[in-house]
């Protein structure tokens, strides 16, 4: 196999590119702006941080071109450049290198530091552009599909979730982008496939509960599981090797945790979304999974 | 009752060497409780110099009646009456610092700096060098909580002490006045702190 670090990270770099192209594709210069912040604050943070610690930086194995690249598809691309920076600053100086370097890590360190940015500059999170390339005009400000329907219950095409051609985080709007580059990631192996088939089913069957409860909705459970972040995170964030369990077994509780978690954020919490906040709570859980689920051999006391 | 460090030795070992917040890592719930702001920052360490101080002293003025099975109970309910009486005090003076401080000036009670400094030093030593200690300890913990309110009200609001210091379109980091903002500030400044010390204690070791 020979799978290392640096492939590995090429491999996710490679899928990764249709979210990249989408965002490119509908959010234009916000996208490439936003984009081009991260990865240099992730680069630039890494390589201070690491040599704060005396040792040696190694850019050479894209981690931090990844969580910068991770970073900015989750960041709406009208935010100010100083939020990219920040929390790129804050994901790798508190969310890794404290903990030792990669690999040492408790929580995914781009939602790290995105939480960080999200509870700091909540103004310039909330509101985010979609450039609608048909029309004459530069930008619409307007709220998230998920954000929408919370506050006014207007409801988003599901075609329009599917292409991408709506609100949100920049790598977040496309389902079909998110689809692509994950089951590449899947295929490669480069991320279990149990997870986010743990994400996706139990979001499935709590929002279909939901659903039937309330069959006059809307919001069906296609809406649940094409919008918002919960593709890219179930693909993208949630299968971040360090930060999720290392037993088959313990990586369907991982998903299905992080999937309950974001239907019950969803629900009833005041946040639109809550794959960020779901992630990292699973994170905080994955040491105490992986010694439930450690497997007994056969004949083993 | 003579040995012990000097009342002079006290007093400055409470404000860096031995910092009751930095070095001993006491008194850190009303540490990160309050310091969202330089006023509140500041009201809560002479409030809790007070206490200390009247504690420390009448403690120290009765230390040869302690019995050792008692003491604890004696230091808390002398530094209740102090506590009291500085609540008391917030709440018919300074009426809105008191609602801002909320239940951590009550909470002064269980603040385990004086519980401390009442075992270490003024049930053992006489009452000048009590006093000295009090004074020292509530200079380094006024320090230590000035260190992380000024981080986190300047990032967080742009303001020190109410007062509007960054231009105004610095865009006020939240997260800082809230709790989370509490534990980074301060457990980034403790890391600051123990790392400035390793570098020092490692050119020393080199020039020994």
């Amino acid at each position: 196999m020979g799978m290392t670090i640096q492939t590995m990270m090429r491999d996710v770099l490679i899928a990764l590119a249709p979210m990249v192209l989408s965002a490119i594709y509908f959010f234009h210069w916000y996208a490439v702006k936003q984009l081009l912040t991260c990865v240099a604050a992730a680069l630039l943070a890494e390589m201070l941080f690491t040599r704060m610690r005396g040792r040696k930086a190694n850019l050479g194995d894209l981690s931090a071109v990844v969580t910068g690249v991770i970073l900015g598809l989750s960041l709406p691309g009208t935010a100010p450049w100083y939020v990219g920076v920040i929390a790129a600053a804050i994901a790798m100086g508190i969310g890794k290198i404290v903990f030792g370097g990669l690999g040492m890590n408790i929580f995914n360190p781009a939602m790290v530091g995105r939480a960080f940015v999200m509870i700091a500059f909540a103004g310039s999170m909330a509101a985010s552009g979609y450039v609608a390339s048909r029309l004459n005009i530069d930008i619409m400000s307007q709220a998230t599909p998920l954000n929408a329907h919370k506050q006014l219950g207007a409801v988003v095409s599901l075609q329009s979730l599917f292409w991408g051609n709506t609100n949100g985080s920049l790598g977040e709007t496309s389902a079909l982008a998110c689809l692509l580059g994950g089951l590449f990631l899947c295929i490669r192996r480069v991320a279990s496939w149990e997870i986010p088939a743990g994400v996706l089913l139990s979001t499935f069957v709590i929002a279909g509960a939901a659903n039937l409860m309330n069959l006059s909705s809307p919001w069906t459970v296609a809406h649940h599981l094409l919008g918002g972040a919960l593709l890219f995170g179930a693909f993208f964030i949630a299968t971040d090797p360090v930060t999720s369990p290392l037993t088959p077994g313990g990586k369907w509780i991982f998903g299905m945790g992080i999937g309950a978690l974001v239907m019950l954020l969803r629900l009833f919490s005041g946040y639109p979304e809550g794959v960020m906040f779901a992630v990292l709570l699973m994170n905080s859980l994955t040491p105490l999974i992986n010694r439930l689920t450690i497997p007994r051999p056969f004949g083993g006391v | 009752m003579t040995d012990g460090p000097t009342p002079t030795e006290r007093f400055i070992q409470g404000i860096l060497p031995e910092n009751p917040v930095y070095r001993q890592l006491l008194g850190l719930c009303a540490t990160l409780a309050v310091t969202n702001g330089l006023k509140p920052a500041m009201t809560m360490a002479v409030a809790v110099g007070f206490v200390l101080l009247s504690a420390n002293v009448i403690i120290s003025l009765i230390r040869n009646l302690l019995k050792p099975h008692l003491r604890i109970v004696v230091f808390t309910l002398t530094i209740a009456a102090f506590v009291t009486i500085v609540d008391r005090f917030l709440g018919a003076y300074m009426y809105q610092m008191s609602k801002a401080l909320g239940p951590y000036i009550p909470l002064i009670i269980v603040n385990c700096i004086i519980i401390c400094r009442c075992e270490v030093c003024a049930s053992r030593q006489s009452v000048f060098t009590a006093a000295a200690d009090a004074v020292g300890q509530t200079i380094g913990f006024g320090l230590a909580l000035a260190s992380i309110a000024v981080i986190r009200e300047l990032l967080g609001t742009g303001m020190l002490a109410g007062i509007q210091v960054l231009p105004a379109a610095w865009p006020s980091w939240v997260i800082m006045v809230l709790p989370p903002g509490a534990f980074l500030t301060f457990g980034l400044l403790l890391g600051l702190i123990n790392w400035v010390d390793a570098v020092k204690s490692a050119k020393q070791g080199r020039k020994g």
